[in-house]
C-alpha cells in the first residue's frame, strides 16, 4: 500500500524472480544504508579517536574525525610492545592450536553420527545434544580445571574448554550428510579399514566444511577472553583481548606503575590517556576485523546449514 | 600401524560364524531359511546366535567408535564430569580440602541464596532481558531478512557485510565501542545531548537507562547473525509462489505478509521455542563488559551468570556460586522439558527427544 509503485511492473533484479519497481528498491536500500552506518558508527568512533590528541578529545569527545590526526597515542602502544607482543603470540598459537584439534575432534565424531550404519549413532547424537542442553556450571567448571585438572596458569586452559561445541559437531554433521553414503562403502569394498576412509576420502571432501568450521572456532578463541579472566594470572598467556579487558578494568591503568612494569607506557611519558586506551583496542581488534569480513560467505554457509539442519 | 590394527577389525573382515539367524538383517548374505533351525526350537542355540550377533555388532561398531574416542572423552571431561557440581552446593566446599573432604551443608546455602533479595533481582533481569531479546531480535532479525529479501543479492551482500562487523568483536571491543558513545565527558552521546542544550547523563551511573541500552546493544551484535538465519530460509521458498501471486495482482506488502512470512513461521517459531528453553542463561560477556561492572548497574543488569561468577571470584563464597548455579541448571532444565513437549505439539519430527 505504501510503495504503489510495487503494482507496475518494473525491472527484474536479484534471483528471486519477482519484479519490483525502483522507487520501492530506493527506499529500502536508504533504509538499509542508514542501519548499516548506525551499526558501523561505533566503530567509527572507536577508530577515529584513536588518532586523536589529548586536547581534542578533552575539547570535542570522542569523535570519529580527529582534528588534527595525532599519533602519540601509536607511539606510545608501540613504545615498548612486549607485552602486546606476547599476548598476541599467545593468542595466535593457542588459536591455531584451538583450530587444529577441535577440528580433527569435530569433524571425526560427527562423521561417525552422519554413518547411518553405525550402531551408537544415536546414542553418541544424544551425549552430545544433551550438553546443550544442560550443565554443571561455572562452579564445578572452575574447580575441575583448578584443582583436578591443575591447568591454572597454563595455556592448556585456553584450549581445552574450547576444543568441543556441540554446535559445531551438529553443523559439521549437516555439511556431512551432503556427501554421498557410496563414496565411504565403495572404498570399503576396495578394502580400506575405517581410520584410512576418514583420512583419505572424508578429510579431504570435507575441506569447504572444515574452512566454515574452522573459521567458527578460529573466531572464538581469537574473542576468548573469557578463560584468561578465569585462569590465567600471569602476563605471559594474557590473551589479547583479556589484555583489553583489564585496560577498561582499570580505568587509570596506563597512568599506574603496573602499566610502566607491564611496558604499555614508558616512565615519565606524558599519557593521552582516553586515546591510547582506543589506540589499544585498535591495535588487538583491527587485523583480525580487517580478515574475517573476507571469509564472510563461509560464516553465511554455515550459519545456514546450521540452522536448517541442526 | 594404527590402520592395519583398524583394518584388521574392518566391516571387510568376516569371521567364519555357522549361518544363523544373526545374519537375517543382510538378506544377500543369509542362507536359505531352510537350512536354519527355527530360533524357538533350542534355546541355547538362540542365546549363542544372540551373542555372536551382539559381537558381531560390536566389532563393526569399534573402528567408528575408536575414531570418535577423541570427541566422546573430551566432551566426558568438559561437559559431563562438571554435573557432579549439581552435589557442590550441598557441601560446604573448601579449596584446600577438596571435594570428598568437604562437609556436608544441608540446605544453609539455599536459605542463603532464597532469605536474600538478590535472587529476586537476578531472576527477573535474566527472564525478562531474555523475554525482550527473544521479542525484539527475533521482529528485527526477520524485518531486515524482509528488506534484504527485496534488494539485489549484490546489495545484500554488502549490507551483510556491514551488519556482520559487531559479529566478529568480542564483547570486549564492543564495550569499548559503546563506551566511546556512552562516556560521560567525551562520549558522543552526551556530545550531542549538549548541543541540543541539555544536561548531560551519567550513563554508566544510571541504572535505569540499562534495560534499553543492553537491548539496543544485544540487537546492535546479534543483528547481522540472526537475519542470516532468516534470509536464509526466505532464499528457499520456491519462487513460483511470488509469480503466481504477481498474475495474481499481489502487491508487495502482500506477498511478503501471505508468502514470505508463512513459510519461515516454522523456524521463527523452533528458534523462538529453543531461545525460551535457554531463558534462565544469559550472555556473560554482554553483561559483564558492556556495563563496565559498575556496581551502580547492578539493579538493572546484574544476572544470574554474572551473579555467579561475582560469588565465586570477588566474594569467595563458592557455596552461594554454586546454589545460584544448581537453581540455573535446575530450572534450565526443567524448561528444556516443558519447551520440546511444545514442540513435539507443533511438529513431532522437530523434537529433540
Amino acid at each position: 500500500m505504501l510503495f504503489k509503485g510495487g503494482r507496475n511492473p518494473g525491472r527484474t533484479a536479484g534471483s528471486h524472480g519477482f519484479q519490483r519497481s525502483q522507487g520501492f528498491q530506493a527506499a529500502v536500500n536508504l533504509f538499509m544504508i542508514a542501519l548499516c552506518c548506525a551499526t558501523l558508527y561505533p566503530f567509527a568512533i572507536v577508530l577515529g579517536s584513536s588518532f586523536q590528541s589529548p586536547a581534542d578529545i578533552a575539547k570535542n569527545g570522542y569523535s570519529a574525525i580527529p582534528r588534527p590526526v595525532d599519533l602519540t597515542a601509536y607511539r606510545m602502544v608501540f613504545a615498548n610492545p612486549r607485552q602486546l607482543a606476547n599476548s598476541y603470540w599467545t593468542t595466535i598459537y593457542t588459536t591455531a592450536i584451538t583450530a587444529a584439534v577441535g577440528l580433527w575432534v569435530t569433524l571425526s565424531y560427527a562423521y561417525v553420527l552422519s554413518r547411518k550404519d553405525y550402531a551408537l549413532r544415536r546414542a553418541l547424537s544424544f551425549y552430545v545434544f544433551f550438553t546443550m542442553l544442560f550443565n554443571g556450571g561455572l562452579v564445578p567448571t572452575y574447580i575441575l580445571f583448578v584443582n583436578w585438572l591443575h591447568v591454572k596458569n597454563s595455556p592448556v586452559a585456553l584450549i581445552l574448554p574450547l576444543l568441543v561445541n556441540a554446535w559445531y559437531i551438529l553443523m559439521m554433521k549437516g555439511f556431512l550428510q551432503e556427501i554421498p553414503a557410496a563414496l565411504p562403502e565403495s572404498a570399503k569394498i576396495d578394502g580400506a579399514g575405517e581410520f584410512r576412509i576418514f583420512v583419505q576420502i572424508v578429510l579431504p571432501i570435507s575441506k569447504p566444511a572444515l574452512a566454515v568450521i574452522g573459521l567458527f572456532m578460529m573466531l572464538g578463541s581469537w574473542n576468548d577472553w573469557y578463560h584468561t579472566l578465569l585462569y590465567i594470572d600471569v602476563d605471559r598467556y594474557m590473551k589479547l583481548q583479556y589484555l583489553l579487558l583489564r585496560l577498561v578494568k582499570n580505568m587509570e591503568f596506563l597512568n599506574s606503575a603496573e602499566a610502566v612494569q607491564y611496558g604499555v607506557v614508558k616512565a615519565g611519558m606524558a599519557i593521552p590517556l582516553e586515546s591510547a586506551r582506543m589506540a589499544m583496542c585498535v591495535v588487538a581488534a583491527g587485523p583480525m576485523l580487517l580478515v574475517f569480513p573476507f571469509f564472510q560467505k563461509y560464516f553465511v554457509r554455515g550459519i545456514a546449514i546450521g540452522s536448517v539442519k541442526g | 600401524m594404527k590402520s592395519d590394527s583398524e583394518k584388521s577389525l574392518g566391516p571387510s573382515y568376516s569371521p567364519d560364524l555357522i549361518p544363523s539367524p544373526a545374519t537375517a538383517p543382510d538378506p544377500s548374505r543369509s542362507p536359505s531359511p531352510a537350512h536354519v533351525p527355527s530360533p524357538g526350537a533350542f534355546p541355547a542355540a538362540r542365546r549363542a546366535a544372540k551373542l555372536r550377533r551382539l559381537l558381531r555388532r560390536v566389532r563393526k561398531a569399534a573402528p567408528l567408535t575408536v575414531l570418535a574416542a577423541p570427541g566422546i572423552v573430551l566432551i566426558f571431561v568438559l561437559n559431563y564430569l562438571p554435573m557432579y557440581g549439581l552435589i557442590l552446593p550441598f557441601k560446604n566446599y573448601k579449596f584446600n580440602r577438596g571435594f570428598w573432604g568437604s562437609e556436608w551443608a544441608g540446605l544453609s546455602n539455599f536459605k542463603f541464596l532464597f532469605n536474600g533479595d538478590i535472587l529476586a533481582r537476578i531472576l527477573r533481569n535474566t527472564i525478562a532481558y531474555n523475554l525482550a531479546f527473544i521479542l525484539v531480535g527475533t521482529l528485527a532479525s526477520v524485518a531486515v531478512a524482509l528488506l534484504l529479501f527485496e534488494l539485489s543479492r549484490r546489495a545484500t551482500t554488502a549490507y551483510q557485510t556491514a551488519l556482520f562487523i559487531p559479529y566478529f568483536v568480542s564483547w570486549v571491543v564492543a564495550s569499548y565501542a559503546v563506551m566511546a558513545i556512552l562516556d560521560f565527558e567525551r562520549g558522543s552521546l552526551n556530545k550531542f545531548i549538549e548541543l541540543l542544550g541539555l544536561k548531560s547523563v551519567m550513563w554508566y551511573n544510571e541504572a535505569n537507562y540499562w534495560p534499553a541500552i543492553i537491548l539496543v546493544v544485544a540487537v546492535w551484535k546479534g543483528l547481522g547473525y540472526s537475519s542470516v538465519i532468516y534470509y536464509a530460509a526466505l532464499m528457499g521458498i520456491n519462487s513460483e509462489f511470488y509469480e503466481a501471486a504477481t498474475i495474481d495482482g499481489a502487491g508487495r506488502l502482500q506477498k511478503a505478509w501471505h508468502i514470505s512470512v508463512p513459510s519461515i513461521k516454522n523456524i521463527i517459531v523452533m528458534i523462538g521455542i529453543m531461545n525460551v528453553g535457554k531463558i534462565f542463561y544469559s550472555d556473560f560477556g554482554l553483561f559483564y563488559n558492556v556495563p563496565l561492572n559498575s556496581p551502580l548497574l547492578y539493579r538493572t543488569t546484574d544476572v544470574i551468570d554474572t551473579f555467579v561468577y561475582r560469588s565465586l571470584t570477588a566474594m569467595g563464597d563458592i557455596g552461594m556460586a554454586s546454589a545460584a548455579g544448581f537453581f540455573q541448571s535446575f530450572c534450565g532444565f526443567m524448561l528444556v522439558l516443558a519447551t520440546n513437549a511444545a514442540v513435539r505439539k507443533i511438529s513431532e519430527e522437530s523434537s529433540l527427544f
